[in-house]
């Protein structure tokens, strides 16, 4: 696993979510396995995985909803969940979707929520729900009712609630679900905003795209498991990077480069047979510090007779890294 | 506690059954009104008493209300306390406000409890307000044979009203304690008012006689008592120490599961 050290973040600064060994059972259902997450103070921390990978019932014991069948979590530095009343209150939260009373206006719920906190001041109340409103563009949905909201304006609605008080941590699952491309580039703007004011934001997401332009760093969940965890240049190095060589001569590229120990995949052929075809290799990890240089590769080809007409080193895209984490298809894990 | 009562009485739902709740004593009196004077002896208690006194439209609501629809709307607003937060799914948002589990709870039996007096008062006051628009007022008959005068009679049905709001408070526990097993509010709901009925008819099975004295039902049509010369307080005691003793089993029954319950929905 190449998560930072235990207890502080890449920067020596404090972790602000830590947890050790943490797991959730479900019956004879391993939900959450044995989770050693740590998340820097001031990160954009993009937590990934497929549905059903676990990263929901996480959020739920980081958030003391939920009771871990082992293992401890921390949050801001505190256990969890022992202090929650002293945690949550600088936590702010959108937990598996939106949910508010239909009957009652956006304002009004907001209303209610921030008052279901005994500690939160009410002279400040009509002010900060307004602000929150704005904040997320509802400025002028605020007085109609919740049943009357589309689904994107729940999910807004939801952030708004995550930003009623200033907020140390800003734990958000899924928080584009249901959202116009629009509303996806202002949630991005608005993670921003919150992590220049230094908040740090927990980011939960099934979509890479969505979290690869936010975030600082990522963990990969699948199946209960944390299967990596770092900085996003850190995962993006970890990937296997591609050799790719277009030539009329695939058998014999693909021959020298086995050679060499990369690892070809079969030819494609591109439109124009006369073109030839396309090989690419990846480099196994295990040979990457002792892998030829890619000039050494060219000169390798070259000196066999292979007619080289193109040639390029790529370093693989975090897509190619979480699907090699997590598994390519639609199955929904477990 | 303010935020809780507004979203409560913001629901179409609660005022609903307020109405409901009011329209029986008004169609008590003007059913009486309409058809003349009933058979002395024939239906509920009181019934043949109102056209010689408005008043009596409040008693024979009472009674009426009393064993099905008082229980089925506060069975309604109790289940829904805990479950129906949770099928919204506004139980997880609370908690991590944070609200306090313990804090919630209590605040949402509160919410129960205000809810049985609002329903018992809108009985009294529709009745009270249909029996004297429609029938002559003036000194009432006790049931132990003396004539008070009319505001006399307003008290002691106030103190009825006092009777059959305590007589709810143990099912608003029952009812509090089962929202707290689901997430399914109509399935909570539902369960509260099977129990409501089921331990009247347990009530009325002779060879049951000393499970009767534990049942939360056992006291709720007792308040007879009251509209006696000196007032007979034994019932209304017997009623309150039973309701308290249920509202503190369950109420910490629900504590007991709440406190550590994972919240899923």
């Amino acid at each position: 696993m190449s998560g930072p050290p235990q207890g502080s973040g890449p920067d020596g600064g404090a972790a602000v979510i830590e947890t050790r060994g943490l797991t959730k059972r479900f019956g004879r259902q391993t939900a959450v396995d044995g989770l050693d997450l740590s998340v820097p103070a001031g990160a954009v921390f993009g937590f990934l995985g497929p549905n059903g990978s676990g990263k929901t019932t996480t959020i739920r014991m980081l958030l003391g909803l939920a009771n871990a069948t082992s293992g401890t979590a921390s949050v801001l530095g505190q256990d969890m969940p022992g202090r929650l009343d002293a945690v949550l209150p600088r936590v702010g939260a959108l937990v598996e979707g939106p949910a508010f009373y239909p009957f009652l206006s956006g304002t009004a719920n907001l209303r209610r929520l921030d008052a279901a906190d005994p500690h939160s001041p009410r002279a400040t109340r009509r002010q900060r729900v307004a602000d929150a409103l704005e904040r997320v563009g509802l400025q002028h949905a605020g007085s109609k009712k919740v049943k009357a909201y589309s689904l994107g304006m729940k999910q807004r609605l939801g952030l708004a609630n995550a930003l009623l008080r200033p907020r140390e941590l800003l734990v958000l699952d899924e928080p584009t679900n249901g959202l116009d491309p629009q509303g996806t580039r202002e949630v991005r703007n608005l993670v921003r905003s919150l992590a220049a004011g230094g908040a740090t934001v927990f980011v939960s997401s099934h979509l890479l795209a969505e979290v690869e332009q936010i975030c600082t760093h990522a963990a990969v969940m699948r199946t209960g498991r944390l299967v990596a965890q770092g900085t996003l240049a850190g995962l993006r190095a970890a990937g296997q990077p591609l050799v790719v060589v277009r030539t009329p001569d695939a058998g014999a590229a693909r021959r020298v480069l086995d050679s060499l120990g990369l690892v070809p995949g079969p030819p494609t052929h591109g439109a124009d047979m006369a073109d030839g075809a396309t090989v690419t290799a990846k480099l196994p990890a295990a040979a990457r510090d002792g892998a030829p240089r890619p000039e050494a590769i060219v000169a390798a080809l070259v000196a066999d007779g292979v007619r080289v007409r193109g040639f390029s080193m790529e370093s693989g895209s975090l897509e190619d890294r979480f699907v090699e984490l997590t598994g390519e298809g639609f199955d929904v894990a477990r | 506690m303010a935020s809780e009562l507004s979203v409560m009485f913001r629901r179409r739902r609660t005022w609903a059954m307020l109405a409901a709740l009011a329209a029986i004593p008004v169609l008590i009196a003007v059913a009486v009104r309409v058809t003349g004077a009933g058979q002395s002896g024939h239906g509920p208690a009181f019934l043949d008493r109102i056209t010689q006194n408005g008043l009596f439209v409040v008693l024979t609501a009472l009674v009426l209300c009393t064993p099905l629809f008082l229980p089925l709307t506060v069975g309604v607003v109790a289940g829904d306390t805990v479950a129906g937060e949770a099928g919204l799914g506004t139980l997880r948002y609370l908690l991590v406000a944070p609200a306090g589990r313990a804090r919630l709870l209590l605040v949402k039996y509160v919410g129960a409890a205000v809810f049985c007096l609002a329903a018992t008062a809108s009985v009294l006051l529709a009745g009270t307000v249909a029996g004297l628009a429609l029938f002559p007022a003036g000194p009432v008959p006790l049931l132990s044979g003396e004539l008070v005068d009319g505001w006399t009679a307003e008290g002691r049905i106030l103190l009825v009203g006092a009777y059959v709001c305590v007589s709810l408070l143990g099912l608003a526990a029952v009812g509090l304690f089962i929202s707290t097993l689901t997430d399914v509010p109509v399935g909570a709901m539902a369960a509260t008012i099977a129990l409501a009925i089921a331990a009247q008819l347990l009530d009325a099975l002779p060879q049951l006689d000393w499970l009767h004295p534990w049942l939360f039902s056992h006291w709720w049509l007792g308040f007879a008592d009251l509209l006696r010369q000196p007032v007979e307080w034994t019932s209304f005691g017997n009623n309150a120490a039973l309701q308290l003793g249920y509202v503190l089993v369950f109420g910490a029954l629900a504590y007991g599961r709440f406190a550590t319950k994972d919240v899923l929905s």
